[in-house]
């Protein structure tokens, strides 16, 4: 390996986003190229390394390490498993189709290109970080942007909804740094590698699970902000129904699920037995989001806001799949991310659409659009399938594997019964998604709309291409879960699962 | 009598002088900041030249050479620098004043330097007197009502102040017969641990003596002067009191404690408690008047005052774990990374301000409009006071809570952290009015060259220190003198 792979993908974006910074009279088509040839390069890259990943290995991959901070003696280091490359590749593809949506921005549009590279590094170098510190300052550092691209082009309480989102952010990730400086003092490593039990540091405290729990709640308490998981939740309709498209898809595609990788890599990995302890709580919160998400779901009049209510609702099995603590709930719990991240995103993209189009975000006032705008109706009904589970998308596999590896696992009691009750969630996607699409698309077509255009070549080109992916993956799983399930299974032997 | 070895000292006391002659005898005004900031240049040399000499008392132990005492002097020295830069437009609104503003200036970080380097009772307490008396003078030099209050808010609960910390050193120097730091510790060590109580003479000195110091760093319940004075004074004298003074007082603090009153255990660590306690008081009140405020200087001298707050979680660290070395080498990041980012924002309020005031924040509506380079600049500064990474203000907390938990202050780290996200509030309400709001007028704001060079050099200092603190770790490790007292 001569090349330093992934700090050429975590800093590229980073780099792009400077230059265009500097370089203030730069025509606009210029930045869009930039930006675009910025977050392709990325993309390709992350393909790359997905392609020839050592699928038999189950450590660490092309890792980078470089003395950072001695007085710390925290080092620069890079590294990916099969839990955090497809993430990667994820925010990679996310990254791009964000730039995409914004090409018909005209606001500022050269600042947008430049917060949207710098949430995509911070989002990567989360997903490649090795050290906690590292890991903290890319998970920091996303608050910036996200806080600029919603307040300066959101729409609706935009600047309040911006700062919920930090406030909730910033509180949920102080209570972390103060895990991570705990962990710090408790074992005195900042390396992630090093920390995990089987390589031997935490495992030196000896401690029984009881004084560990509060490193891991303030942990998990970070991490189930930005999940979300009820009852940490309250930002995410406001912001994701107040927040552009383009941040929308970056957002609930790839931020949520630093939340999700979070808690597979820093609570359950470091600490297994809390991880079986607490798993009951975990677990009742998973369920209770999935329910309570589907059910305000059904509720929603605004198109965006509902798909907010079903994003926390999907992100929910994530939950119950790294708490059911089974190899195969694991590996449907990382399928489930990359999988909601391309649905959500999907169904953010053509609601977005549907919004800007007829300029109604209000479903009741929606109607008969399938005549209007076929093609945004045909990808709104394939996302949506997608959503409630149809078999051959990826939905169904992901959840699927959830739902047969909680219920099929030995590692906590009672997992059956939360399962079940969880199962119930499927059914509430298939009531708001199907009545969705008849409230939106299908009824008498309106005159008003019959204007309104449908969606542009770009905009084609791009749903395309996460459809394809949708039923790539939903059809032949395997690869993912070929990359996936190594480093799974040393998780969940850690766990004892 | 090794006077050389306060080359620096006598070099800017020179250059003060210079300055008033030039200011006199000399007609052309930009030849003042010429001069003052040759000299200051000249000082930061000899400071250079004197690392890596062995550690001396200085005038029969009136003063101490240390690499405590450089890296202060460098530090003063190099914000003294910073503020006549980047108030070279802003002096032109003091136009018969222009000679004594810098001259006083050069005075005040003098006293300053000496504070840092004080280690006699009576060295001490002159040092902080020549600073406090130049800037009692530097703040009513704007001669608006305003100002003129605050000075005399300054002066009057100034000199209730200095009164305290006599009274105070007088207990100390009587009860324990000497007035050098050395002989107290000596006089100090021999009280029995357990009866600390016999000596309340001793312990009520100690207690005036800090009071005293709280009221420099402006810590509660001594903090009431700060926003008033911050207010009133002349913006480039406002950035200026909120650093030099400030880690003035608390490079004196820390020597004292550290020096003086080491050696009884308990009697420090009881000490710890109540500064954790105050530390504690300090950020919670800074941070939440800070919310309501609407004039920036206000504001910024709330969030000030929640930043000695932080610092004094060092202090109460150091006091109860007696981990002096690793608490100095943090407490001087810090306070560096405190300092360059205050001269990021302030310099910006000093340019803005130029003409007239420009006090309220929303005067700075769409600054990022009307000067991209001053919003940025702005945003940085202020993202590093709040501490978000990978600016210098989150390694330097980052530090310090680290070192905090590890010494049993777990609670004062969790106050800490909510008062982070509670800075975050108001700090980014500045930077949304930057970016965000529509500007009352589209000009350009007009920016000079040297005060430019000023906001250059903060904006990276915060981003270098912040990506790669190892580079100021290696100089602050230089502190570690004092782990030899213990």
């Amino acid at each position: 390996m001569s090349l330093n792979y992934l700090s050429i993908i975590v800093f590229l974006p980073l780099m792009a986003a400077i230059a265009l910074a500097l370089l203030p009279r730069m025509p606009l088509k210029l930045v869009k190229y930039i930006a675009t040839g910025a977050a392709s390069t990325v993309l390709a890259l992350s393909v790359y390394l997905f392609c020839i990943f050592d699928r038999n290995a189950s450590g660490m991959q092309f890792e980078e390490i470089y003395s950072w901070i001695p007085a710390l003696s925290a080092n620069y280091h890079l590294g990916v498993d099969g839990i955090s490359l497809p993430l990667v590749v994820l925010t990679a593809l996310l990254g791009l189709v964000a730039v995409l949506v914004s090409w018909k921005s005209e606001n500022r549009a050269r600042e947008l290109f430049i917060w949207l590279l710098v949430l995509e590094s911070s989002i990567l170098g989360v997903f490649c970080s090795l050290n906690l510190l590292l890991f903290f300052i890319f998970w920091e550092i996303e608050v910036i942007p996200v806080y600029f691209l919603i307040s300066i082009w959101g729409s609706g309480n935009k600047r309040s909804s911006a700062l919920k989102y930090v406030i909730f952010t910033l509180a949920g990730s102080a209570l972390m740094l103060v895990g991570i400086i705990c962990m710090y003092f408790v074992t005195g490593t900042l390396d992630m590698v090093a920390l995990e039990p089987a390589h031997g540091a935490l495992a030196t405290i000896a401690a029984p699970a009881m004084s560990t729990a509060p490193i891991f709640f303030m942990l998990l308490a970070g991490f189930a902000v930005k999940l979300p998981v009820v009852p940490l939740h309250s930002w995410q309709p406001d912001t994701y129904t107040d927040a552009p498209v383009a941040v929308n898809i970056l957002l609930s595609g790839a931020l949520a699920k630093m939340g999700g990788y979070g808690i597979i890599r820093l609570c359950v990995s470091l600490f297994p037995e809390s991880s079986q302890r607490f798993a009951p709580i975990m677990l009742t919160l998973a369920v209770i989001s999935i329910i309570y998400g589907g059910i305000l779901a059904l509720r929603q009049t605004n198109l965006k806001r509902l798909v907010a209510y079903s994003s926390l609702s999907h992100m929910g099995f994530v939950l119950l799949g790294i708490f059911a603590l089974g190899q195969t709930a694991l590996i449907g719990a990382s399928l489930q991310m990359v999988s909601h991240g391309l649905i959500t995103s999907l169904l953010f993209i053509t609601a977005g659409i549907v919004i800007d189009n007829t300029n109604q975000p209000n479903m009741a006032k929606l109607g008969g659009l399938a005549r209007q705008m076929p093609v945004t109706a045909a990808f709104f009904v394939l996302a949506g399938l997608g959503a409630l589970g149809l078999p051959s998308t990826s939905g169904f596999a992901a959840e699927f594997t959830v739902f047969l590896g909680s219920f099929s696992s030995s590692a906590v009691d009672g997992i059956k019964w939360f399962t079940a009750v969880a199962l119930l969630g499927v059914v509430l996607a298939a009531v708001y998604i199907l009545w969705t699409i008849q409230r939106v698309f299908y009824g008498p077509a309106q005159a008003s709309f019959d204007s309104v255009r449908d969606a542009g070549k770009l905009q084609r080109i791009y749903c395309g291409l996460l459809i394809a992916l949708i039923f790539v993956i939903g059809i032949c799983p395997t690869i993912l879960t070929s990359v996936i399930q190594n480093s799974a299974a040393v998780i969940v032997s850690l766990v004892g699962g | 009598m090794n006077l050389d070895m306060l080359r620096p000292e006598i070099c800017l006391a020179v250059t003060a002088v210079a300055v008033i002659a030039v200011d006199l005898f000399c007609r052309i005004k930009w030849l003042v900041n010429i001069t003052s900031v040759a000299g200051l240049l000249a000082s930061i040399c000899m400071a250079l030249l004197l690392i890596g000499n062995s550690e001396q008392s200085i005038g029969n132990g009136l003063f101490i050479l240390d690499n405590y005492a450089i890296y202060f002097k460098l530090l003063f020295l190099g914000i003294a620098l910073l503020v006549i830069l980047a108030s070279t437009d802003y002096v032109k609104r003091l136009p018969k004043l222009h000679g004594e503003f810098h001259a006083l200036l050069l005075t005040a970080t003098l006293g300053a330097m000496l504070t840092a380097a004080a280690h006699d009772i009576i060295a001490m307490l002159l040092s902080i007197e020549l600073t406090a008396i130049s800037l009692y003078a530097l703040v009513a030099m704007l001669k608006n009502t305003k100002s003129n209050e605050s000075a005399v808010k300054y002066i009057l609960l100034g000199a209730v102040n200095s009164a305290v910390l006599l009274f105070g050193l007088a207990l100390i120097f009587g009860f324990s017969g000497s007035t050098s730091f050395t002989t107290i510790a000596a006089a100090v060590s021999t009280i029995q641990v357990g009866n600390i109580a016999d000596h309340a003479g001793l312990l009520f000195g100690l207690v005036l003596t800090l009071a005293g110091f709280a009221f420099k760093i402006a810590a509660v319940p001594f903090h009431m002067w700060a926003p008033d004075v911050y207010e009133g004074a002349p913006t480039p004298i406002t950035l200026f009191l909120s650093t030099v003074s400030k880690i003035a007082g608390l490079s004196i603090l820390m020597r004292f404690m550290l020096t003086a009153f080491i050696q009884t255990d308990s009697l420090i660590n009881n000490l710890g408690i109540i500064l954790a306690i105050v530390s504690a008081l300090t950020m919670t009140a800074g941070n939440l008047i800070a919310i309501t405020q609407h004039n920036i200087k206000r504001l910024l001298a709330y969030s000030s005052i929640a930043q000695s707050g932080y610092m004094l979680i060092v202090v109460a660290v150091a006091a109860i774990g007696l981990h002096s070395a690793a608490s100095i080498s943090n407490l001087l990041y810090y306070l560096v990374a405190f300092a360059i980012a205050e001269v990021a924002v302030f310099s910006v309020i000093i340019i803005a301000s130029r003409n007239a005031d420009m006090d309220d924040i929303s005067d700075y509506a769409g600054l990022a409009k009307r000067s991209p380079l001053l919003a940025c600049a702005m945003t940085l500064g202020l993202l590093s006071l709040m501490g978000l990474p990978p600016l210098a203000g989150f390694m330097g907390k980052f530090f310090v809570f680290s070192q905090a938990a590890q010494n049993g202050l777990l609670w004062l780290v969790l106050i800490a952290v909510v008062n982070s996200v509670i800075s975050a509030y108001y700090y980014l309400k500045i930077v949304r009015t930057i970016w965000m709001d529509a500007p009352a007028s589209a000009d350009a704001v007009k920016t000079s060259l040297a005060p430019k060079l000023a906001l250059l050099i903060s904006c990276t200092g915060i981003l270098l220190l912040g990506i790669l603190p190892a580079l100021l770790n290696k100089a602050a490790e230089w502190g570690s003198f004092l782990a030899l007292w213990n």
